[in-house]
Protein backbone atom coordinates (compact mmCIF):
# COMPACT_ATOMS: atom_id res chain seq x y z
CA UNK A 1 0.00 0.00 0.00
CA UNK A 2 1.48 3.40 -1.09
CA UNK A 3 0.84 5.84 1.10
CA UNK A 4 1.82 9.88 -0.14
CA UNK A 5 2.61 12.92 1.55
CA UNK A 6 2.22 15.91 -1.11
CA UNK A 7 3.57 19.10 0.28
CA UNK A 8 1.00 21.87 -0.59
CA UNK A 9 2.56 25.12 -2.92
CA UNK A 10 1.14 28.38 -2.09
CA UNK A 11 1.15 31.78 -1.81
CA UNK A 12 -1.04 34.81 -0.22
CA UNK A 13 -3.25 32.32 1.17
CA UNK A 14 -4.19 30.50 -1.96
CA UNK A 15 -3.00 27.03 -3.19
CA UNK A 16 -0.63 26.92 -6.22
CA UNK A 17 -2.35 24.42 -9.00
CA UNK A 18 1.01 23.02 -9.26
CA UNK A 19 -0.49 21.09 -5.90
CA UNK A 20 -3.35 19.53 -7.49
CA UNK A 21 -1.21 18.37 -10.30
CA UNK A 22 0.39 16.48 -7.72
CA UNK A 23 -2.01 15.16 -6.49
CA UNK A 24 -2.85 13.74 -10.10
CA UNK A 25 0.52 12.01 -10.39
CA UNK A 26 0.12 10.45 -7.27
CA UNK A 27 -3.29 9.04 -7.90
CA UNK A 28 -1.70 6.93 -11.17
CA UNK A 29 -0.36 4.79 -7.99
CA UNK A 30 -2.66 2.17 -7.57
CA UNK A 31 -4.59 2.38 -4.26
CA UNK A 32 -2.19 4.98 -3.34
CA UNK A 33 -3.90 6.92 0.08
CA UNK A 34 -3.17 10.86 -0.45
CA UNK A 35 -2.24 13.14 2.34
CA UNK A 36 -1.77 17.18 1.73
CA UNK A 37 0.61 19.02 3.81
CA UNK A 38 0.36 22.72 4.50
CA UNK A 39 2.92 23.99 6.08
CA UNK A 40 2.22 28.16 6.69
CA UNK A 41 1.44 30.75 9.48
CA UNK A 42 -1.85 30.38 9.43
CA UNK A 43 -3.06 27.38 6.91
CA UNK A 44 -7.07 27.16 6.84
CA UNK A 45 -7.90 28.61 3.86
CA UNK A 46 -5.34 26.44 1.93
CA UNK A 47 -6.17 23.56 3.77
CA UNK A 48 -9.49 24.11 2.97
CA UNK A 49 -9.04 24.25 -0.94
CA UNK A 50 -6.76 21.09 -0.73
CA UNK A 51 -9.54 19.57 1.03
CA UNK A 52 -11.92 19.94 -2.18
CA UNK A 53 -9.18 18.41 -4.58
CA UNK A 54 -10.10 14.65 -5.72
CA UNK A 55 -8.13 11.75 -4.57
CA UNK A 56 -7.22 13.77 -1.69
CA UNK A 57 -7.97 11.85 1.92
CA UNK A 58 -6.41 13.97 4.47
CA UNK A 59 -4.81 17.10 4.94
CA UNK A 60 -2.56 17.95 7.47
CA UNK A 61 -2.02 21.88 8.52
CA UNK A 62 1.27 23.10 10.37
CA UNK A 63 0.86 26.54 11.18
CA UNK A 64 3.47 28.23 12.87
CA UNK A 65 4.92 32.04 12.48
CA UNK A 66 8.21 30.15 11.01
CA UNK A 67 6.39 29.38 8.39
CA UNK A 68 5.29 32.72 6.92
CA UNK A 69 7.92 32.88 4.20
CA UNK A 70 8.68 29.24 2.45
CA UNK A 71 12.61 28.48 3.70
CA UNK A 72 13.76 25.45 2.67
CA UNK A 73 15.72 24.89 5.50
CA UNK A 74 13.17 25.40 7.87
CA UNK A 75 10.41 23.45 6.24
CA UNK A 76 12.29 20.26 5.67
CA UNK A 77 12.41 19.33 8.64
CA UNK A 78 8.42 19.42 9.48
CA UNK A 79 7.72 16.97 6.36
CA UNK A 80 10.66 14.48 7.70
CA UNK A 81 8.85 14.62 10.79
CA UNK A 82 5.53 13.81 9.31
CA UNK A 83 7.09 11.61 6.95
CA UNK A 84 7.65 7.90 9.22
CA UNK A 85 4.26 6.26 7.85
CA UNK A 86 4.86 7.62 3.88
CA UNK A 87 6.41 5.53 1.51
CA UNK A 88 6.29 8.52 -1.04
CA UNK A 89 7.11 12.32 -0.73
CA UNK A 90 6.23 14.11 -3.32
CA UNK A 91 6.45 17.83 -4.35
CA UNK A 92 6.12 20.00 -7.33
CA UNK A 93 8.94 20.28 -9.67
CA UNK A 94 8.65 24.26 -9.40
CA UNK A 95 11.12 26.79 -8.17
CA UNK A 96 9.40 25.82 -4.31
CA UNK A 97 9.68 22.15 -4.52
CA UNK A 98 12.83 22.47 -6.47
CA UNK A 99 14.79 24.06 -3.30
CA UNK A 100 12.95 22.43 -0.67
CA UNK A 101 12.28 18.32 -2.01
CA UNK A 102 16.38 17.58 -1.61
CA UNK A 103 16.79 18.51 1.96
CA UNK A 104 13.87 16.04 2.31
CA UNK A 105 15.51 13.80 0.83
CA UNK A 106 18.77 13.94 2.75
CA UNK A 107 17.12 14.03 6.26
CA UNK A 108 14.71 11.10 5.38
CA UNK A 109 18.21 9.31 3.38
CA UNK A 110 16.08 8.61 0.71
CA UNK A 111 17.14 8.99 -3.22
CA UNK A 112 15.11 11.71 -5.26
CA UNK A 113 13.30 11.75 -8.41
CA UNK A 114 13.10 14.91 -9.99
CA UNK A 115 10.82 16.16 -12.64
CA UNK A 116 8.58 12.84 -12.83
CA UNK A 117 6.73 13.09 -16.22
CA UNK A 118 5.09 9.34 -15.72
CA UNK A 119 4.40 7.04 -12.96
CA UNK A 120 4.25 3.25 -13.74
CA UNK A 121 3.86 1.86 -10.91
CA UNK A 122 4.83 2.63 -6.76
CA UNK A 123 8.61 2.06 -7.86
CA UNK A 124 8.87 3.00 -11.67
CA UNK A 125 9.11 6.30 -12.59
CA UNK A 126 9.84 8.02 -16.10
CA UNK A 127 11.68 11.04 -16.25
CA UNK A 128 13.42 13.36 -18.72
CA UNK A 129 17.44 14.15 -19.10
CA UNK A 130 19.95 16.34 -21.06
CA UNK A 131 17.06 19.08 -21.46
CA UNK A 132 14.45 15.98 -22.32
CA UNK A 133 16.50 14.90 -25.07
CA UNK A 134 16.53 11.41 -23.57
CA UNK A 135 13.74 9.62 -21.02
CA UNK A 136 14.37 7.34 -18.51
CA UNK A 137 12.41 4.79 -16.89
CA UNK A 138 13.59 4.09 -13.30
CA UNK A 139 13.08 1.25 -11.16
CA UNK A 140 13.86 2.33 -7.53
CA UNK A 141 15.04 0.05 -4.86
CA UNK A 142 12.37 -1.98 -2.56
CA UNK A 143 11.95 -0.77 0.33
CA UNK A 144 13.03 2.91 0.15
CA UNK A 145 11.06 5.60 0.65
CA UNK A 146 11.09 7.95 -2.42
CA UNK A 147 11.02 11.56 -2.65
CA UNK A 148 9.82 13.59 -6.22
CA UNK A 149 9.26 16.44 -7.44
CA UNK A 150 6.86 16.03 -10.06
CA UNK A 151 6.87 17.70 -13.65
CA UNK A 152 3.22 20.00 -13.28
CA UNK A 153 3.17 20.17 -17.44
CA UNK A 154 3.05 16.47 -17.23
CA UNK A 155 -0.27 16.04 -15.26
CA UNK A 156 -3.70 17.49 -15.45
CA UNK A 157 -5.04 19.41 -12.16
CA UNK A 158 -6.86 16.74 -10.29
CA UNK A 159 -10.68 17.91 -9.85
CA UNK A 160 -12.28 19.96 -7.37
CA UNK A 161 -15.19 20.82 -5.47
CA UNK A 162 -16.01 17.42 -4.92
CA UNK A 163 -14.03 16.49 -2.14
CA UNK A 164 -14.39 16.90 1.55
CA UNK A 165 -11.18 15.04 3.07
CA UNK A 166 -10.50 15.73 6.66
CA UNK A 167 -7.96 18.11 7.87
CA UNK A 168 -6.29 17.71 11.13
CA UNK A 169 -3.26 19.33 12.85
CA UNK A 170 -0.14 17.67 12.55
CA UNK A 171 2.02 17.19 15.51
CA UNK A 172 5.57 18.49 14.61
CA UNK A 173 8.01 18.73 17.25
CA UNK A 174 11.30 19.64 15.71
CA UNK A 175 14.12 22.38 16.47
CA UNK A 176 13.45 24.65 13.59
CA UNK A 177 16.59 26.89 12.08
CA UNK A 178 17.29 30.60 12.48
CA UNK A 179 20.26 30.71 9.58
CA UNK A 180 17.94 31.39 7.40
CA UNK A 181 15.85 34.68 6.85
CA UNK A 182 13.20 36.32 4.23
CA UNK A 183 14.44 39.84 3.43
CA UNK A 184 11.63 40.09 0.30
CA UNK A 185 10.07 39.15 -2.32
CA UNK A 186 10.09 41.56 -6.18
CA UNK A 187 7.59 40.21 -7.80
CA UNK A 188 6.25 41.55 -11.12
CA UNK A 189 2.36 42.82 -10.82
CA UNK A 190 0.58 41.60 -13.97
CA UNK A 191 -3.12 40.85 -14.91
CA UNK A 192 -1.89 38.77 -17.49
CA UNK A 193 -2.93 34.65 -16.73
CA UNK A 194 0.11 33.05 -15.05
CA UNK A 195 2.53 31.47 -17.60
CA UNK A 196 2.77 28.09 -15.98
CA UNK A 197 -1.37 27.21 -16.14
CA UNK A 198 -2.33 29.91 -18.89
CA UNK A 199 -4.26 27.95 -21.64
CA UNK A 200 -2.22 30.07 -24.34
CA UNK A 201 1.12 31.98 -23.92
CA UNK A 202 2.97 34.16 -26.57
CA UNK A 203 6.93 34.23 -25.95
CA UNK A 204 9.28 36.23 -27.71
CA UNK A 205 12.92 35.90 -27.82
CA UNK A 206 16.10 37.85 -29.25
CA UNK A 207 14.79 39.32 -32.17
CA UNK A 208 12.59 41.77 -30.33
CA UNK A 209 15.90 43.61 -29.94
CA UNK A 210 14.60 45.85 -26.90
CA UNK A 211 12.33 45.44 -23.98
CA UNK A 212 10.18 48.57 -25.52
CA UNK A 213 10.06 46.54 -28.60
CA UNK A 214 8.23 43.66 -26.13
CA UNK A 215 5.21 45.91 -25.82
CA UNK A 216 4.02 44.73 -29.48
CA UNK A 217 4.02 40.83 -27.51
CA UNK A 218 2.17 42.05 -24.49
CA UNK A 219 -0.36 43.61 -26.79
CA UNK A 220 -1.14 40.79 -28.28
CA UNK A 221 -1.26 38.63 -25.13
CA UNK A 222 -3.35 41.15 -23.92
CA UNK A 223 -6.06 40.55 -26.93
CA UNK A 224 -5.83 36.89 -26.68
CA UNK A 225 -6.10 36.74 -23.20
CA UNK A 226 -2.01 34.81 -22.93
CA UNK A 227 0.24 34.64 -20.50
CA UNK A 228 3.92 35.94 -21.96
CA UNK A 229 7.13 34.18 -21.83
CA UNK A 230 10.36 34.90 -23.34
CA UNK A 231 13.56 32.33 -24.25
CA UNK A 232 16.26 32.68 -22.25
CA UNK A 233 18.17 35.29 -24.73
CA UNK A 234 15.67 37.70 -24.48
CA UNK A 235 15.97 37.35 -20.41
CA UNK A 236 20.06 37.95 -20.41
CA UNK A 237 19.50 41.02 -23.04
CA UNK A 238 17.40 42.11 -20.39
CA UNK A 239 14.03 42.74 -22.82
CA UNK A 240 11.93 40.63 -20.23
CA UNK A 241 12.20 39.53 -16.57
CA UNK A 242 13.91 36.20 -15.40
CA UNK A 243 9.93 34.82 -14.03
CA UNK A 244 9.46 34.93 -17.59
CA UNK A 245 12.14 32.51 -19.14
CA UNK A 246 10.35 29.74 -20.74
CA UNK A 247 12.54 25.98 -20.86
CA UNK A 248 15.14 23.30 -19.48
CA UNK A 249 16.56 25.91 -16.51
CA UNK A 250 13.06 28.31 -16.46
CA UNK A 251 9.52 27.40 -16.99
CA UNK A 252 8.26 23.78 -18.27
CA UNK A 253 4.79 24.93 -19.95
CA UNK A 254 2.07 22.72 -21.86
CA UNK A 255 -0.24 25.54 -23.02
CA UNK A 256 -3.56 24.76 -25.48
CA UNK A 257 -1.61 27.11 -27.84
CA UNK A 258 1.91 28.78 -27.91
CA UNK A 259 3.28 31.67 -29.94
CA UNK A 260 7.05 31.81 -30.70
CA UNK A 261 7.74 35.40 -32.16
CA UNK A 262 11.42 35.58 -32.84
CA UNK A 263 12.61 32.90 -30.95
CA UNK A 264 14.81 30.31 -32.97
CA UNK A 265 14.19 27.37 -30.92
CA UNK A 266 17.42 26.55 -28.99
CA UNK A 267 17.06 22.45 -27.55
CA UNK A 268 17.06 24.76 -24.16
CA UNK A 269 13.92 26.55 -24.87
CA UNK A 270 11.79 23.56 -26.48
CA UNK A 271 12.26 21.87 -24.12
CA UNK A 272 10.08 23.80 -22.25
CA UNK A 273 7.28 23.96 -24.53
CA UNK A 274 7.56 19.94 -25.98
CA UNK A 275 3.33 19.06 -24.32
CA UNK A 276 2.13 22.51 -25.79
CA UNK A 277 -0.91 21.45 -27.57
CA UNK A 278 -0.45 23.48 -30.55
CA UNK A 279 2.91 25.88 -31.15
CA UNK A 280 2.93 28.44 -34.11
CA UNK A 281 6.27 30.12 -34.92
CA UNK A 282 7.12 33.65 -36.13
CA UNK A 283 10.36 33.99 -37.76
CA UNK A 284 12.38 36.13 -40.25
CA UNK A 285 14.56 33.05 -40.45
CA UNK A 286 13.04 29.87 -42.13
CA UNK A 287 15.87 27.84 -40.82
CA UNK A 288 15.29 28.68 -37.60
CA UNK A 289 14.90 25.07 -35.60
CA UNK A 290 11.77 25.96 -33.76
CA UNK A 291 10.23 25.62 -37.41
CA UNK A 292 10.90 21.77 -36.92
CA UNK A 293 8.68 21.69 -33.92
CA UNK A 294 6.05 24.12 -35.19
CA UNK A 295 2.58 22.89 -35.96
CA UNK A 296 1.87 26.27 -38.26
CA UNK A 297 5.21 27.89 -39.48
CA UNK A 298 5.05 31.99 -40.91
CA UNK A 299 8.32 33.53 -42.06
CA UNK A 300 8.87 36.70 -42.03
CA UNK A 301 9.16 40.12 -39.88
CA UNK A 302 7.91 39.94 -36.98
CA UNK A 303 7.15 43.82 -36.38
CA UNK A 304 4.77 44.07 -38.99
CA UNK A 305 3.33 40.37 -38.88
CA UNK A 306 2.50 40.74 -35.26
CA UNK A 307 0.67 43.69 -35.19
CA UNK A 308 -1.27 42.54 -38.22
CA UNK A 309 -1.87 39.51 -36.53
CA UNK A 310 -3.51 41.71 -33.06
CA UNK A 311 -5.47 43.23 -35.88
CA UNK A 312 -7.07 40.43 -37.77
CA UNK A 313 -7.53 38.77 -34.54
CA UNK A 314 -9.56 41.61 -33.10
CA UNK A 315 -11.59 42.49 -36.24
CA UNK A 316 -12.79 38.44 -35.72
CA UNK A 317 -14.12 38.67 -32.40
CA UNK B 1 42.78 30.80 5.92
CA UNK B 2 38.94 31.55 4.06
CA UNK B 3 38.38 28.89 1.68
CA UNK B 4 35.61 28.79 -1.19
CA UNK B 5 34.64 25.02 -2.26
CA UNK B 6 33.42 24.79 -5.70
CA UNK B 7 31.65 21.49 -7.20
CA UNK B 8 32.04 21.07 -10.54
CA UNK B 9 30.92 18.14 -13.51
CA UNK B 10 31.88 17.16 -16.35
CA UNK B 11 28.91 17.12 -18.63
CA UNK B 12 28.17 16.55 -22.59
CA UNK B 13 29.16 19.90 -23.81
CA UNK B 14 25.73 22.66 -23.76
CA UNK B 15 25.96 22.78 -27.90
CA UNK B 16 25.83 19.01 -28.31
CA UNK B 17 22.56 17.72 -29.51
CA UNK B 18 22.37 14.62 -27.10
CA UNK B 19 20.99 11.24 -29.00
CA UNK B 20 19.72 8.03 -27.56
CA UNK B 21 21.42 4.85 -28.39
CA UNK B 22 19.35 2.81 -30.73
CA UNK B 23 19.37 -0.12 -28.51
CA UNK B 24 17.79 1.86 -25.30
CA UNK B 25 20.99 1.52 -23.11
CA UNK B 26 21.95 5.10 -22.82
CA UNK B 27 23.01 8.29 -24.68
CA UNK B 28 25.56 8.19 -27.15
CA UNK B 29 28.88 9.59 -25.78
CA UNK B 30 31.62 8.49 -27.89
CA UNK B 31 33.71 11.04 -29.24
CA UNK B 32 31.06 13.74 -27.88
CA UNK B 33 32.69 17.42 -26.87
CA UNK B 34 32.98 17.66 -23.21
CA UNK B 35 33.15 20.99 -20.56
CA UNK B 36 32.67 22.09 -17.42
CA UNK B 37 28.54 21.83 -16.85
CA UNK B 38 28.07 25.75 -17.57
CA UNK B 39 26.19 26.48 -14.05
CA UNK B 40 29.53 24.80 -12.47
CA UNK B 41 31.70 27.28 -14.53
CA UNK B 42 29.14 30.28 -13.24
CA UNK B 43 29.97 28.97 -9.87
CA UNK B 44 33.43 29.13 -10.16
CA UNK B 45 33.40 32.74 -11.76
CA UNK B 46 31.85 33.89 -8.71
CA UNK B 47 34.03 32.28 -6.26
CA UNK B 48 36.78 34.12 -8.04
CA UNK B 49 35.15 37.34 -8.30
CA UNK B 50 34.75 37.04 -4.20
CA UNK B 51 38.57 35.95 -3.65
CA UNK B 52 38.71 38.98 -5.93
CA UNK B 53 37.75 41.39 -4.26
CA UNK B 54 39.58 40.02 -1.77
CA UNK B 55 36.37 38.61 0.47
CA UNK B 56 38.19 35.28 0.36
CA UNK B 57 42.11 33.39 0.35
CA UNK B 58 41.37 30.49 -1.67
CA UNK B 59 39.44 28.53 -4.18
CA UNK B 60 39.55 25.57 -3.89
CA UNK B 61 37.68 23.25 -6.96
CA UNK B 62 36.45 19.66 -6.35
CA UNK B 63 34.72 17.06 -8.95
CA UNK B 64 34.07 13.29 -9.36
CA UNK B 65 33.99 10.78 -11.87
CA UNK B 66 36.90 9.17 -14.24
CA UNK B 67 39.98 10.09 -14.74
CA UNK B 68 39.19 11.99 -17.53
CA UNK B 69 37.38 14.72 -15.66
CA UNK B 70 40.74 15.84 -14.47
CA UNK B 71 40.62 17.84 -17.75
CA UNK B 72 37.86 19.78 -16.28
CA UNK B 73 39.96 20.52 -13.39
CA UNK B 74 42.79 21.70 -15.38
CA UNK B 75 40.41 24.41 -17.15
CA UNK B 76 39.08 25.39 -13.94
CA UNK B 77 42.36 25.92 -12.66
CA UNK B 78 43.13 27.77 -15.80
CA UNK B 79 40.20 29.86 -14.83
CA UNK B 80 42.14 30.35 -11.62
CA UNK B 81 41.04 28.14 -8.84
CA UNK B 82 44.16 27.77 -6.54
CA UNK B 83 44.06 23.61 -6.31
CA UNK B 84 41.80 20.62 -7.41
CA UNK B 85 40.37 18.10 -5.92
CA UNK B 86 39.53 15.07 -8.11
CA UNK B 87 37.55 12.05 -5.80
CA UNK B 88 38.02 9.50 -8.50
CA UNK B 89 34.99 6.60 -9.18
CA UNK B 90 34.59 5.16 -12.14
CA UNK B 91 30.96 4.45 -11.01
CA UNK B 92 28.04 6.76 -11.59
CA UNK B 93 27.45 8.58 -8.42
CA UNK B 94 23.91 9.78 -7.24
CA UNK B 95 23.19 13.53 -5.85
CA UNK B 96 22.65 11.97 -2.57
CA UNK B 97 25.93 10.14 -2.33
CA UNK B 98 27.31 13.40 -3.90
CA UNK B 99 26.11 15.13 -1.12
CA UNK B 100 27.91 12.58 1.03
CA UNK B 101 31.15 13.11 -0.70
CA UNK B 102 31.36 16.94 -0.59
CA UNK B 103 30.17 16.81 3.14
CA UNK B 104 33.35 14.91 3.79
CA UNK B 105 35.71 17.54 2.14
CA UNK B 106 33.73 20.24 3.29
CA UNK B 107 34.71 18.83 6.83
CA UNK B 108 38.13 18.57 5.98
CA UNK B 109 38.57 21.65 4.15
CA UNK B 110 36.15 24.12 6.19
CA UNK B 111 35.26 26.33 3.41
CA UNK B 112 33.11 29.66 4.62
CA UNK B 113 31.21 29.03 1.58
CA UNK B 114 30.19 26.48 -0.94
CA UNK B 115 29.34 27.62 -4.52
CA UNK B 116 27.78 24.57 -7.14
CA UNK B 117 25.64 24.70 -10.07
CA UNK B 118 22.05 24.74 -9.68
CA UNK B 119 21.95 21.49 -11.80
CA UNK B 120 23.96 19.88 -14.49
CA UNK B 121 22.65 19.33 -17.57
CA UNK B 122 23.23 15.92 -17.95
CA UNK B 123 20.75 14.81 -15.33
CA UNK B 124 19.03 17.97 -15.33
CA UNK B 125 18.70 16.55 -11.29
CA UNK B 126 18.92 20.00 -9.32
CA UNK B 127 19.51 17.99 -6.17
CA UNK B 128 23.22 18.20 -4.39
CA UNK B 129 23.45 21.60 -3.48
CA UNK B 130 20.17 21.35 -1.16
CA UNK B 131 21.10 18.03 -0.27
CA UNK B 132 24.79 18.93 1.41
CA UNK B 133 23.00 22.06 2.81
CA UNK B 134 20.79 19.71 4.43
CA UNK B 135 23.69 17.08 5.60
CA UNK B 136 26.02 19.98 6.48
CA UNK B 137 23.20 21.29 8.33
CA UNK B 138 23.61 24.69 6.98
CA UNK B 139 21.48 27.06 5.09
CA UNK B 140 21.52 27.13 1.55
CA UNK B 141 20.33 29.85 -1.22
CA UNK B 142 19.51 27.87 -4.29
CA UNK B 143 19.47 29.62 -7.76
CA UNK B 144 21.44 32.58 -7.21
CA UNK B 145 21.32 35.51 -9.40
CA UNK B 146 23.44 37.78 -6.61
CA UNK B 147 25.32 37.10 -4.33
CA UNK B 148 26.48 40.04 -1.36
CA UNK B 149 28.70 38.96 1.39
CA UNK B 150 29.13 40.53 4.79
CA UNK B 151 31.41 39.12 7.25
CA UNK B 152 28.99 36.74 8.99
CA UNK B 153 26.57 36.53 6.22
CA UNK B 154 25.55 36.42 2.59
CA UNK B 155 22.44 38.49 1.17
CA UNK B 156 21.55 36.33 -1.88
CA UNK B 157 18.88 37.24 -4.37
CA UNK B 158 17.19 34.07 -5.73
CA UNK B 159 15.44 33.41 -9.43
CA UNK B 160 11.89 31.86 -7.96
CA UNK B 161 8.83 31.56 -10.51
CA UNK B 162 7.16 34.34 -8.54
CA UNK B 163 10.13 36.90 -9.40
CA UNK B 164 13.42 37.43 -7.37
CA UNK B 165 13.67 36.58 -3.42
CA UNK B 166 16.06 38.00 -1.47
CA UNK B 167 17.02 35.79 1.72
CA UNK B 168 19.53 36.35 4.03
CA UNK B 169 21.92 33.46 4.99
CA UNK B 170 24.38 32.94 7.79
CA UNK B 171 28.00 31.64 6.87
CA UNK B 172 28.79 28.75 6.51
CA UNK B 173 26.64 28.53 3.65
CA UNK B 174 25.76 26.57 0.21
CA UNK B 175 24.66 28.65 -2.76
CA UNK B 176 23.62 27.45 -6.02
CA UNK B 177 23.81 29.70 -9.19
CA UNK B 178 21.30 30.28 -11.34
CA UNK B 179 22.07 31.31 -15.41
CA UNK B 180 22.29 35.16 -14.75
CA UNK B 181 24.34 35.77 -11.88
CA UNK B 182 27.83 35.94 -13.67
CA UNK B 183 29.67 35.78 -17.39
CA UNK B 184 32.19 32.84 -17.05
CA UNK B 185 35.55 34.59 -17.83
CA UNK B 186 37.26 32.96 -21.22
CA UNK B 187 40.58 31.47 -20.25
CA UNK B 188 43.99 32.73 -21.64
CA UNK B 189 46.76 30.60 -23.12
CA UNK B 190 49.28 31.87 -20.34
CA UNK B 191 46.78 30.87 -17.67
CA UNK B 192 46.57 27.23 -19.12
CA UNK B 193 50.19 26.69 -19.09
CA UNK B 194 50.21 27.91 -15.41
CA UNK B 195 47.22 25.90 -14.56
CA UNK B 196 49.80 22.65 -15.24
CA UNK B 197 51.80 23.38 -11.68
CA UNK B 198 48.42 24.24 -9.72
CA UNK B 199 48.31 21.18 -7.35
CA UNK B 200 45.65 18.70 -8.25
CA UNK B 201 44.94 15.98 -5.74
CA UNK B 202 43.13 12.78 -6.09
CA UNK B 203 41.86 10.86 -3.90
CA UNK B 204 40.37 7.50 -4.40
CA UNK B 205 36.29 7.34 -3.30
CA UNK B 206 36.72 4.72 -0.73
CA UNK B 207 39.02 7.19 1.31
CA UNK B 208 36.57 9.17 2.12
CA UNK B 209 34.37 6.44 4.01
CA UNK B 210 31.36 6.86 1.91
CA UNK B 211 29.53 4.10 0.73
CA UNK B 212 28.45 3.85 -3.09
CA UNK B 213 24.63 2.53 -3.23
CA UNK B 214 22.66 2.44 -6.38
CA UNK B 215 19.35 2.70 -5.24
CA UNK B 216 17.83 4.25 -8.38
CA UNK B 217 18.60 2.06 -11.51
CA UNK B 218 18.17 3.16 -15.00
CA UNK B 219 15.74 0.47 -17.12
CA UNK B 220 15.51 1.83 -20.58
CA UNK B 221 16.60 5.27 -22.46
CA UNK B 222 14.33 6.56 -24.73
CA UNK B 223 14.07 9.65 -27.11
CA UNK B 224 11.63 12.02 -26.60
CA UNK B 225 8.16 11.72 -28.24
CA UNK B 226 8.93 13.28 -31.92
CA UNK B 227 6.80 16.14 -32.73
CA UNK B 228 5.07 16.37 -36.31
CA UNK B 229 6.91 18.90 -38.28
CA UNK B 230 3.45 21.01 -39.42
CA UNK B 231 2.76 23.32 -42.33
CA UNK B 232 3.76 26.77 -43.48
CA UNK B 233 1.76 29.15 -44.15
CA UNK B 234 2.28 32.50 -46.32
CA UNK B 235 0.62 35.18 -44.28
CA UNK B 236 -1.16 36.33 -41.34
CA UNK B 237 -4.68 36.02 -43.19
CA UNK B 238 -3.69 32.09 -43.94
CA UNK B 239 -2.09 32.08 -40.05
CA UNK B 240 -5.65 33.33 -38.54
CA UNK B 241 -7.80 30.86 -40.47
CA UNK B 242 -5.63 28.12 -39.67
CA UNK B 243 -6.18 28.95 -36.01
CA UNK B 244 -9.77 29.78 -36.36
CA UNK B 245 -9.91 26.05 -37.80
CA UNK B 246 -8.15 24.65 -34.71
CA UNK B 247 -10.82 26.60 -32.55
CA UNK B 248 -7.66 28.53 -30.76
CA UNK B 249 -8.80 32.18 -31.74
Amino acid sequence: MSEILIVAEHANGKLNPSTAKCVTAASKISGAKIAVAVFAASGAAVAAEAARLAGVNKVITVDHAANEHALAAVIAPQVAALAAPYSHVFGPSTTFGKDLMPRIAAILDAPQLSDVMAIESATRFVRPIYASNAIITVEVEAGAKIVATVRTASFEAAATGGNAAPIEAGNVDVELPKHTRFVGLAAAKSDRPDLQTAARVISGGRALGSADAFKIIYSLAEKLGAGVGASRAAVDAGYAPNDMQVGQTGKIIAPELYIAIGISGAIQHLTGIKDARTIVAINKDSEAPIFEVADIGLVGDLFSIVPELEKQIAAGK
Amino acid sequence: MKKILVGIKRVVDYNVRVRVKPDGSGVMLDGVKMSINPFDEIALEEALRIKERGEAEEVVVVTMGAADCQQQLRTALAMGADRAIHIESNDPIEPLTGAHILQKLVEREQPFLVILGKQSIDGDNNQTGQMLAQLWNRPQATFASKVELSAKAAKVTREVDAGLETIEVDLPAVITTDLRLNEPRYVKLPDIMKAKKKPLETLPVADLGVELKTRVKILKTEPPAARQKGKMVKDVSELVAALRQKGLV
